[in-house]
C-alpha cells in the first residue's frame, strides 16, 4: 500500500511530468488550445505511456541486462515505441472509429513525444529520488506500469488546467504582437509550476 | 546574399530553432536553470545535429523514401548512443548534469526537423554547415537563457558566485517557462522592429520625392 500511495503521489503531484521533470512540452504547448484536443491528447499519450512501459520494462530487465546489452537501450526502446503507436493506432481504427477520428491526428506525433520515451527510460533507472529508498527497492513491471500510467494522468491533468486557462485568455483580446502564442502561453505554464511547487513540500 | 551565408544566418537567426521555431523545447526548459549543462546540452547537440545531416545527405540517394523515417531514427539513434558513451567516460561531469535529456535527443524534434527539411534535400557540404548553424543557434539561445536562469536562481554564472542573493523560482522548471516565453517576445520584438526600420528606409525616399513632385 505504501509503495502505492509512493507511486501515485510522485507521478501525478512531486514529479509531474511537465511542471517539475518538463517531458513532453511540445503537445503540451501545441494542443493545448481547446480542452477536448487536450483531453485526447492526454488519453493517448496516457496509454501509449503504459503500454510501452509494459514492453520495454521487462525486455530491458529480463533479456537486455542478462546478455549484457544495455547499450543498445535507445535504438531498441525507440523503435518499440514507434511500432507500438503503428499498432495502437491500427487497433483503435478498428475497434472503435468514432475515437479514431477524434485522436487520428495525435497519434502519429507520440512516437517523437519526449514523455513515452521520457518514462520508459525513467522506470529503469534509480529511482529512489523520486518515489523513496522503499518504494524503489520494491520496483517492478507492475509497479513501472503503474507509475506510467500516473505519469499519464498527471500529464493529462496540467494539460486540462492549461488548456481552460488558454480557452479564457483568448476570449480577452488586445495583447501586444510579440507575447501572443507561445510567450503567453509559457508565461501561463510558468505560473501553473508555481502552483504545482507547493507539492514539492511532500516526503515520500 | 551567397548560399552558404544565407543558411548560416538562417541557422543561426532567422530560423532559430529555440525562439522563431520554438522546438526542442523539452531539454530547453529542464537545463537552462544552469548555464554550464544548458551550453553543454547546445554544443552535444551542435555534434550530432552535424554529423546526422552529413549522414542523412550522404545516404539521401539510397534511402526509399517509404522508410526514410525509420531510417533517420536510426542514424540518430546510433549517434545518440555514441555520444553518451564519450560523454560517460570523458566528461562524467556534463554526462550527470544532463541526465535523462541525454537519452531524449533521439525525440528531439530540431535533429528530425532538419533531417526531413533540409538533409534530405541537399548536398553534403551545405548539410554540415546547416547542422552546424542550426545547433549554434540553438547553443547560442540555451546558453543566453542559462545565463539569465542561473544568475537570477542562484546568484551565479556558470557556478561562479557573483551576487550572494537567490530567487528560488528561478531554479526551477516556473523560472525557466518564465524566461524562455520573454526571451522569445524580446526576440520576436526586436525582429519585427527591424523589419519595420527597414521597411520604412525603403519606401520613405520613394514617398517623399513623390511629395515633392506633387507639391511642385
Amino acid at each position: 500500500m505504501g509503495t502505492f500511495i509512493a507511486i501515485v503521489l510522485a507521478a501525478v503531484l512531486t514529479n509531474n511530468f511537465i511542471t517539475v521533470r518538463t517531458y513532453g512540452i511540445c503537445p503540451f504547448l501545441g494542443v493545448s488550445k481547446k480542452t477536448n484536443s487536450a483531453v485526447g491528447m492526454g488519453v493517448a499519450v496516457t496509454i501509449v505511456m503504459a503500454i510501452a512501459t509494459a514492453v520495454t520494462y521487462p525486455l530491458y530487465e529480463y533479456v537486455m541486462v542478462p546478455l549484457g546489452i544495455e547499450f543498445l537501450e535507445i535504438i531498441f526502446f525507440i523503435f518499440i515505441i514507434a511500432a507500438l503507436v503503428q499498432m495502437i493506432e491500427k487497433v483503435i481504427e478498428k475497434l472503435s472509429p468514432p475515437l479514431y477520428s477524434a485522436m487520428g491526428i495525435y497519434l502519429p506525433l507520440i512516437t517523437t513525444n519526449c514523455a513515452v520515451l521520457g518514462v520508459c527510460e525513467l522506470v529503469i533507472g534509480d529511482m529512489s529520488s523520486i518515489i523513496g529508498q522503499t518504494a524503489a527497492a520494491a520496483m517492478n513491471t507492475g509497479w513501472a506500469v503503474l507509475y506510467a500510467v500516473f505519469a499519464g494522468l498527471g500529464f493529462t491533468l496540467v494539460m486540462i488546467i492549461m488548456s481552460g486557462l488558454r480557452e479564457r485568455i483568448g476570449n480577452y483580446g488586445e495583447m501586444p504582437k510579440a507575447i501572443k502564442g507561445f510567450p503567453i502561453a509559457m508565461i501561463t505554464a510558468s505560473i501553473i509550476c508555481m502552483a504545482f511547487n507547493v507539492f514539492s513540500y511532500i516526503q515520500l | 546574399m551567397n548560399k552558404y551565408a544565407k543558411i548560416t544566418l538562417d541557422g543561426l537567426i532567422f530560423q532559430n530553432p529555440t525562439f522563431m521555431l520554438v522546438l526542442g523545447t523539452c531539454p530547453t526548459l529542464g537545463l537552462i536553470s544552469s548555464a554550464s549543462s544548458a551550453a553543454g546540452m547546445g554544443l552535444t547537440v551542435v555534434v550530432i545535429l552535424t554529423l546526422s545531416n552529413m549522414l542523412i545527405s550522404a545516404l539521401r540517394k539510397l534511402i526509399p523514401n517509404e522508410v526514410r523515417i525509420p531510417a533517420y531514427i536510426v542514424i540518430i539513434a546510433t549517434l545518440v548512443t555514441l555520444a553518451r558513451m564519450v560523454l560517460e567516460k570523458f566528461v562524467p561531469d556534463l554526462y550527470d548534469s544532463l541526465g535523462g535529456f541525454l537519452a531524449l535527443i533521439v525525440v528531439n524534434c530540431i535533429i528530425l526537423g532538419r533531417a526531413e527539411a533540409f538533409a534530405s534535400k541537399h548536398t553534403v557540404i551545405e548539410s554540415a554547415l546547416d547542422g552546424v548553424s542550426t545547433g549554434l543557434g540553438f547553443t547560442a539561445a540555451l546558453t543566453i537563457m542559462g545565463i539569465i536562469c542561473e544568475f537570477l536562481g542562484s546568484g551565479s554564472i556558470f557556478g561562479l558566485q557573483i551576487m550572494d542573493f537567490t530567487i528560488g523560482a528561478f531554479a526551477s522548471p516556473a523560472g525557466s517557462f518564465l524566461v524562455y516565453g520573454t526571451c522569445i517576445a524580446v526576440f520576436v520584438y526586436v525582429m519585427d522592429t527591424i523589419e519595420r526600420v527597414r521597411r520604412e528606409r525603403k519606401y520613405r525616399p520613394l514617398t517623399h520625392e513623390s511629395l515633392v513632385k506633387e507639391v511642385a
